[in-house]
């Protein structure tokens, strides 16, 4: 069995093998992998006994589904109005400079994606971000290049 | 002069240490008197349609069907909103003691949580919460285990329809209504769905009546409730208070003596500009005059330095995003508002061209399938008839 095979097995035996089994297993993988490969989708729905049709349409109706490749670290910087007023932009060139991408990119070690994502719920502390599944809040172009160290550092300890 | 303060009011944060025997006490309490209770102290749900409270939960009752459910919705996506997520974090066997009654009243043995997944970091904490809970049920002999289902991003999924869709592992699509959840919700069955606050709300009407929460608030609006207040104002935050007040008042309280216009209800809601503050209310749609509804409670203050145009283009861009793309009103609308507003800041269109796109908002408003294509009118039709200069210019 291929690493993903074994991951949705794990998945569906925890989750079930329902149709209202699918999210959870979804979330599964992305918890483990940050991002659903086609591979992955097909294996999970073979699992269910459902269409990869199915799957896939699921899948890509949600914004923290990811099907494209992802890094360690997904970065979403709110953009929504009330972070945006409050300088969301210097903070997305911060990110951007820190980790020599742009929005939408993964830095070539596949460590850091950024992206941009719609109100987090943090208005009234903004501008605000998530990595994974961390929250950061009343960001500065400084803070945040500290936060972006900090994630450099934690993965050279791990590997 | 001291600045004019609206009163601060703290039920539903106030730590209850009796919460325990208040819901071995309620759950001994006959159905019956219990949905009076809530009927009669006014509480109408605090996540949208405000649509009264102990109805639901006695429709879902009534429902026939062994099999029912109760769901917490805590999706909370609204632009400007986050108190659902202080009030799980603080309080949530309030929450969780509102859900129990309600399964004690409406025979359901399940109850969800739908959590959205901004907000996973909050899922120990409720877990946590979740096993005292389950020995307290059981202790009061009542067969009720409540899950929490963790969503995956998409402010569609607040919407209730959507939500269980999403909850049977579907697209979040949301379905034709009716029939209603109270009578064919999650996987068909009868369903009652609460906002995390209404639920949170009922715990203050088992504990000190009806009476205490009706007599607070004006005429159709009962109750007090938690604004989220964030953009141009010196003391962001979450804040308890009584519904009725007038969006002047507010201003006096919150803004930064500079406020030009205040969005209530979030990107869905209305803008509220300056010369209309001393005449609109905030509270439930109702006799009261201008009103404004609260929906999430979201209040977004803007100051004279914004920029009208960007604060619509904004929302509209939330909302082309959100769009579950299943109608065309809203997904060829959505989109069509955005390129529209933009051709005419850059001088491609003539300013009249704003005229069809107030139409077409109005066309979205009544053949849109749910509350987000239908309610994109809100904001985009008082904005543009209160800063049309700004979307030109
Ligand atoms: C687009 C859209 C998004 C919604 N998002 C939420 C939400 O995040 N939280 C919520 O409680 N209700 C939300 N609602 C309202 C729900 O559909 C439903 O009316 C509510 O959860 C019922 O609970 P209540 O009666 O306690 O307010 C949304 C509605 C629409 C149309
Ligand atoms: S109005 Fe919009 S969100 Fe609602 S069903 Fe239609 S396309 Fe989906």
């Amino acid at each position: 069995m291929t690493e993903v095979q074994t991951l949705v097995k794990d998945l569906a035996n925890k989750h079930g093998r329902k149709r209202e089994s699918l999210i959870p297993i979804l979330q599964g993988i992305i918890q483990k992998d940050r991002f659903i490969s086609e591979h992955a989708m097909i294996e999970i729905a073979r699992e269910l006994d459902i269409s990869s049709a199915e799957v896939f349409g699921t899948a890509t109706f949600y914004s923290f589904l990811d099907t494209d490749t992802r890094g360690k670290y997904v970065i979403r910087v709110c953009k929504t109005i009330t972070c945006s007023m409050k300088g969301k932009n210097q903070i997305l060139l911060s990110l951007e400079d820190g980790l020599k991408v742009k929005v939408g990119d993964t830095t070539p070690d596949k460590k850091f994606t950024l992206l941009e994502t719609n109100c987090l719920g943090w208005c009234h502390k903004a501008p605000a971000m998530l990595i994974n599944d961390d929250v950061y809040t009343e960001l500065t172009p400084e803070s945040v290049r500290q936060i972006i160290e900090e994630y450099k550092k934690r993965d050279i300890r791990v590997e | 002069m001291g600045k004019k303060q609206l009163r601060r009011m703290d039920l539903i944060f106030a730590n209850e240490h009796d919460y325990k025997e208040i819901l071995s006490k309620t759950l001994k309490t006959p159905n019956q008197y219990i949905v009076e209770e809530m009927i009669n102290s006014g509480l109408k749900g605090r996540g949208g349609a405000g649509f009264p409270t102990g109805l639901k939960w006695k429709l879902t009752a009534e429902a026939k069907g062994k099999t029912k459910y109760v769901i917490c919705n805590a999706d909370e996506g609204e632009p400007g909103t986050f108190k659902d997520r202080e009030i799980l974090t603080q309080v949530s066997y309030k929450v969780l003691t509102g859900m129990a009654v309600c399964s004690k009243i409406t025979g359901a043995k399940k109850g969800y949580i739908y959590l959205r997944s901004e907000y996973k970091f909050l899922v120990p904490v409720l877990e946590k919460e979740l096993s005292q809970f389950h020995l307290l049920c059981k202790e009061n002999n009542l067969d009720f285990d409540v899950e929490i289902f963790l969503g995956s991003g998409a402010y569609i999924c607040g919407e209730e329809s959507a939500l269980m869709e999403s909850m049977e592992g579907k697209r979040g699509e949301p379905r034709n209504k009716p029939p209603f959840p109270t009578k064919s919700g999650y996987m068909g069955k009868p369903t009652v769905v609460n906002n995390v606050e209404t639920l949170a709300h009922t715990f203050t009407i088992f504990k000190y009546g009806a009476k205490k929460f009706r007599d607070l608030g004006v005429q159709d609006s009962r109750g007090s409730k938690l604004f989220s207040i964030s953009g141009d104002t010196p003391t962001p935050g979450i804040y308890e208070l009584e519904l009725g007040m007038t969006v002047q008042d507010f201003v006096d309280d919150f803004g930064d003596s500079d406020c030009k216009a205040v969005q209530v209800g979030g990107a869905s809601g209305f803008l509220v500009p300056r010369k209309r503050f001393k005449e609109t209310a905030i509270g439930y749609q109702g006799k009261l005059t201008g009103i404004s509804l609260p929906t999430g409670g979201s209040m977004m203050l803007y100051n004279s330095s914004r920029s009208m145009y960007n604060v619509l283009d904004n929302y509209l861009d939330f909302f082309q995003e959100e769009s579950c793309g299943q109608c065309t009103p809203c997904r060829v609308g959505c989109q069509q508002l955005v390129k529209g507003i933009e051709a005419v800041k850059r001088g491609e269109k003539k300013a009249s061209y704003l005229d069809v796109l107030l139409k077409l908002t109005e066309t979205m408003k009544v053949t849109a399938k749910c509350g987000l294509g239908q309610s994109v009118a809100n904001s985009f039709q008082s904005i543009v008839a209160n800063f049309r200069e700004e979307m030109i210019y």
